[in-house]
């Protein structure tokens, strides 16, 4: 449910930089978002429809890049992605495990006219 | 035209949760943002801590919930200056809300700020609020699997607090399953171990605080 203010900072963000290039449209944004990040892209899209809707970002497209959650095994270093979400190396089911990939959670680029 | 951006979604989050801090370290606050499911014992930790810490440090504390006053007439009632925060629609706290909190409490006198954030293992984890340390409590009866389910949150606390230790004889419960998991994802956590109920650990977590209030 916190996508609702995600969203508001995904349209703060893209207007504000669309206003400093002097752009009338936004037609594209561009978001990378981690497996772990928390943020439901159907969600985003959902809340970002009625909030765009009086800005020029409306009926801009959503594109979601999103990255894997990558984990690493401290005990045997194998690197792997959690299987049904669980945090458990698949090859010494240790479960020391550092996160190396899977948090982020950031606008890439946005498209304007 | 295409316009590369490469900023954080929560960089608005962030940049006011530092300003908080700053608010807070130009007082000597140490500020510790409680987080955890519904139930598990946020409110009763802080009535608990202000017991054991009354009259050796000046307590405030800010409550987030979706609705009510309840937890902070409980804290009214120790005589200790505390602002609540209804969030409504929202399911964690916010940097911004906190601000004008800030300006309610009587900055001055006081060392340690609880910030008792909305009861959820999983939103609260994704914005700062300009607090020095993240709490996380897990109670017995949520189960020891809680750190496997809600993996981020653990990552990230500094402090994970098991409370309701005294229902640990009644309950299934694997203790040394669930250190072995937080300490798995968190090797640099600190686990403590309490009940609100009875009072057990309580000594521990706050010589713990105290050592961490800044001089």
């Amino acid at each position: 449910m916190h996508e609702l203010a995600i969203t508001q900072n995904i349209l703060d963000l893209a207007l504000n930089e669309a206003k400093a290039v002097q752009a009338s449209r936004i037609s594209k944004i561009s978001l990378v978002i981690g497996e772990l990040s928390g943020v439901v892209s159907d969600s985003v899209e959902f809340y970002f429809d009625f909030m765009s809707r009086d800005s020029m970002a409306v009926d801009a497209t959503l594109e979601f890049i999103i990255v894997p959650a990558q984990l690493r095994c401290r005990d045997c270093q194998t690197e792997f992605n959690p299987q049904d979400s669980l945090w458990i190396c698949p090859n010494c089911k240790s479960v020391n495990i550092d996160l190396l990939a899977g948090r982020d959670c950031y606008i890439k680029s946005i498209e304007v006219e | 035209m295409k316009v590369e951006i490469l900023k954080n979604i929560t960089s608005a989050n962030d940049a006011i949760a530092a300003q908080n801090q700053q608010v807070l370290d130009k007082h000597n606050i140490l500020a510790l943002n409680i987080m955890a499911s519904p139930g598990a014992g946020k409110t009763s930790l802080i009535l608990q801590t202000i017991n054991c810490l009354k009259g050796k440090l000046n307590i405030s504390v800010i409550e987030g919930d979706v609705a009510s006053r309840i937890d902070a007439d409980k804290i009214d009632k120790e005589g200790i200056p505390v602002v609540q925060i209804n969030v409504g629609s929202a399911c964690s706290l916010e940097a911004q809300m906190i601000t004008p909190a800030l300006d309610k409490l009587p900055l001055d006198k006081v060392n340690l700020l609880f910030i008792e954030n909305v009861g959820n293992l999983i939103c609260p984890a994704e914005f700062a609020l300009g607090e020095h340390r993240k709490v996380v409590i897990s109670s017995i009866p949520e189960g020891d699997d809680k750190p496997a389910k809600y993996p981020l949150m653990f990552t990230l606390a500094d402090v994970v607090i098991i409370n309701k230790i005294d229902l640990l004889p009644h309950l299934e419960f694997d203790l040394h399953n669930f250190t072995k998991t937080v300490k798995g994802i968190n090797p640099k956590v600190k686990i403590f171990q309490v009940s609100c109920n009875t009072g057990q650990g309580i000594d521990e977590w706050c010589s713990w605080i105290s050592s961490q209030i800044k001089k």
